[in-house]
């Protein structure tokens, strides 16, 4: 399922890539096994999986598509409101939930996206930052409804029913953490599937020359905006999968801070290769997790991790493979 | 109810004015190194700082003009050692570091100044109000308006009529061109980025002012700010001008009518121009694809 990236010089012959996946998958399945013997706990592992998957959802559009969005926090904060006011207010089911907040999220992107599709770098930057900042104000000062700056509460995550067989997620340990994976797979599946095919091909073709796409006759603002729409989907389930590991949705996951932390893990895994988002993520969320619990300064460390990334790492770690002179 | 209406006339001058200070050197930095300073919310709040600092030592006044020169020393010292190395990668270097940087630099303010609201003392005359029929206009937000206007006055001229000015105007059109013909563009990126610091610095002092000084300070005016430069048309710097004028007024004169959609009507107001006229109120067409 690794993606060729930059023609087929960065990609490992057929038998290790194999073995690499393989191996990805067992690491991730036998977390519940070897994560409490380093001193880690299995939320924390949910957390890497959920931001690992909005992150390689943003992916599709930095890293294959080329287009920066400074913005994806909103789509994720919206999957997530969406997921929590749904089971507040309308119905108590967990898969009805998803779908209405990957639904909000994924739609939200997918209109928003036909009005930037043709700026370019620092600017589509710049109106994603802006808009991404909308929904958090929303969030924030609709108290009534949202909960405001204290986050949505009263809601919890349902057992899902299969008619015989009724899949208790409610407790914190393993099975909901089995869950989560089985999510992240099927989704990282898809993704993988739509990047391998022939519109994934042309996202590439455009990121690296976006003049000949055009002269080839490739409609560019249409691949860049269902490129946009399509990544915000993902970004958005990985939104409710946030608010359903926390029973709880708060304005922090729609600010545009964390859509800095969503491009630093691309970049920091390498936002070229297809997994480099979900190492980029774990390596953040750990990071992250043990700053914050050594020091109340741990933005200053955060924002040192920000520079030291960008000025000798910016190939991210998955990325040192690559030739030089794609960064 | 006049009243009323002029208290918010003058507020949203004032944030307007502030919007104004912050998204010109925003523009700036963008126009010509295309790079867009996520730190610059907190180069204002290290110009309200410095001369929470100073002013012991030099009084307001002396405060009021050494701050911003620090702070533009200070953002010299940024650009040479951080953000010049990244100009020809790919935009999204640039913003993870700026955004880097906002966190450094709000987190040392934190450490150095503690984390709650400073008071920043104000020359007597300037604390007083104009007349006592209109005692919500202190002579202090009358100063505010007349030294960001002198100050926007002072850029505009710079870039207008001084040999520098020429070529920031010429680099931002075609950097390329303005390096063949000799031009150091590297130090000129340096100086243009600094000027964008020294305004930042300058709204800093006057802010504090104003509102008081917390580590976050800047933080408000940051995203107005994006808005202003999106709505007044990438490109433009006169466009950023009346943007943030716009979004500012509009922003105080919602307050009169219904106060808790004040910021949703800038939000408002870029929908509305993303929708209606995409690059902008001033923007040239193309500028921002």
């Amino acid at each position: 399922m690794s993606i060729a990236i930059a023609g087929d010089r960065a990609r490992l012959p057929l038998v290790p890539r194999q073995l690499a996946l393989v191996g990805i998958w067992v690491v991730l399945l036998a977390v519940p096994f070897w994560l409490p013997l380093l001193g880690g706990y299995t939320a924390l592992a949910g957390r890497v999986l959920v931001f690992g998957l909005a992150a390689m959802g943003l992916n599709m559009l930095l890293g294959f598509t080329g287009v920066l969005s400074f913005g994806h926090a909103a789509y994720f904060g919206l999957g997530a409101y969406g997921a929590g006011l749904t089971l507040r207010y309308l119905v108590h089911s967990t898969p009805l939930a998803m779908l209405a907040g990957t639904l909000l999220g994924g739609l939200a992107g997918t209109l928003f996206g036909r009005l930037i599709v043709h700026r370019r770098g620092v600017y589509f930057a710049m109106c994603t930052i802006a808009f991404g900042q909308l929904w958090y104000y929303l969030a924030y000062s609709w108290n009534s409804f949202t909960g405001g700056f204290d986050g949505l509460r009263d809601f919890h995550r349902e057992p899902i029913g299969f008619g015989w067989l009724t899949l208790d997620i409610t407790g914190g340990g393993t099975t909901f953490y089995f869950f989560l994976l089985a999510i992240f797979a099927v989704a990282v599946a898809l993704m993988g599937f739509i990047l391998r095919s022939p519109f994934g091909r042309t996202l590439v073709a455009i990121r690296e020359n976006e003049r000949r796409a055009r002269f080839l006759g490739i409609p560019v603002e249409l691949h860049i905006w269902l490129s946009f729409s399509i990544s915000c989907f993902f970004t958005a389930l990985a939104g409710t999968l946030y608010a359903l590991l926390n029973n709880f949705a708060d304005p922090m996951a729609l600010h545009y801070s964390l859509s800095g932390y969503f491009v630093i893990m691309c970049v920091m895994g390498g936002m070229r290769t297809f997994w480099g988002p979900l190492v980029g993520a774990a390596v953040f969320v750990v990071l992250q997790d043990y700053i914050s619990s050594m020091t109340v300064n741990w933005m200053f460390f955060i924002g040192v991790i920000f520079i030291l990334v960008v000025l000798f790492f910016p190939r991210g770690l998955l990325g040192i493979r690559q030739r030089q002179g794609t960064a | 109810m006049a009243q009323v209406i002029l208290f918010n006339v003058t507020n949203g001058l004032i944030i307007g004015a502030f919007y104004v200070l912050m998204a010109l050197g925003l523009s700036l930095i963008l126009n010509l190194s295309n790079v867009i300073n996520f730190a610059h919310g907190n180069f204002l709040a290290l110009g309200g700082y410095l001369a929470f600092t100073l002013s012991p030592a030099l009084g307001y006044w002396g405060a009021l003009l050494v701050s911003p020169l620090l702070t533009a020393l200070i953002g010299v010292l940024v650009e040479r050692l951080m953000i010049r190395r990244i100009y020809n990668r790919d935009p999204v270097y640039s913003l993870l570091l700026t955004f880097g940087l906002a966190f450094v630099i709000q987190d040392s303010a934190r450490y150095i100044w503690g984390p709650n609201g400073l008071p920043m003392g104000l020359p007597a005359i300037l604390a007083q109000p104009i007349t006592a029929s209109l005692f919500f206009i202190t002579w202090y937000r009358v100063f505010m308006v007349a030294v960001v206007i002198v100050a926007v006055i002072g850029l505009f001229a710079a870039l207008r009529y001084t040999r520098v000015g020429l070529r920031i105007r010429a680099g931002t059109l075609d950097l390329e061109t303005v390096a063949t013909l000799g031009v150091n563009v590297r130090n000129l990126r340096t100086f243009n980025f600094a000027v964008g610091c020294l305004l930042a610095g300058l709204s800093g002092v006057l802010a504090a002012g104003q509102i008081g000084l917390n580590p976050n300070m800047g933080d408000d005016l940051l995203m107005p700010s994006f808005i202003a430069i999106i709505v007044g048309g990438v490109g433009s710097l006169i466009g950023t001008l009346c943007g943030g004028l716009l979004i500012g007024m509009a922003a105080a004169l919602t307050t009169v009518i219904y106060p808790s959609a004040s910021e949703a009507v800038i939000y408002a107001i870029l929908m509305a121009v993303l929708l209606l006229r995409p690059r902008g109120l001033l923007g040239e067409e193309g500028m921002m694809s």
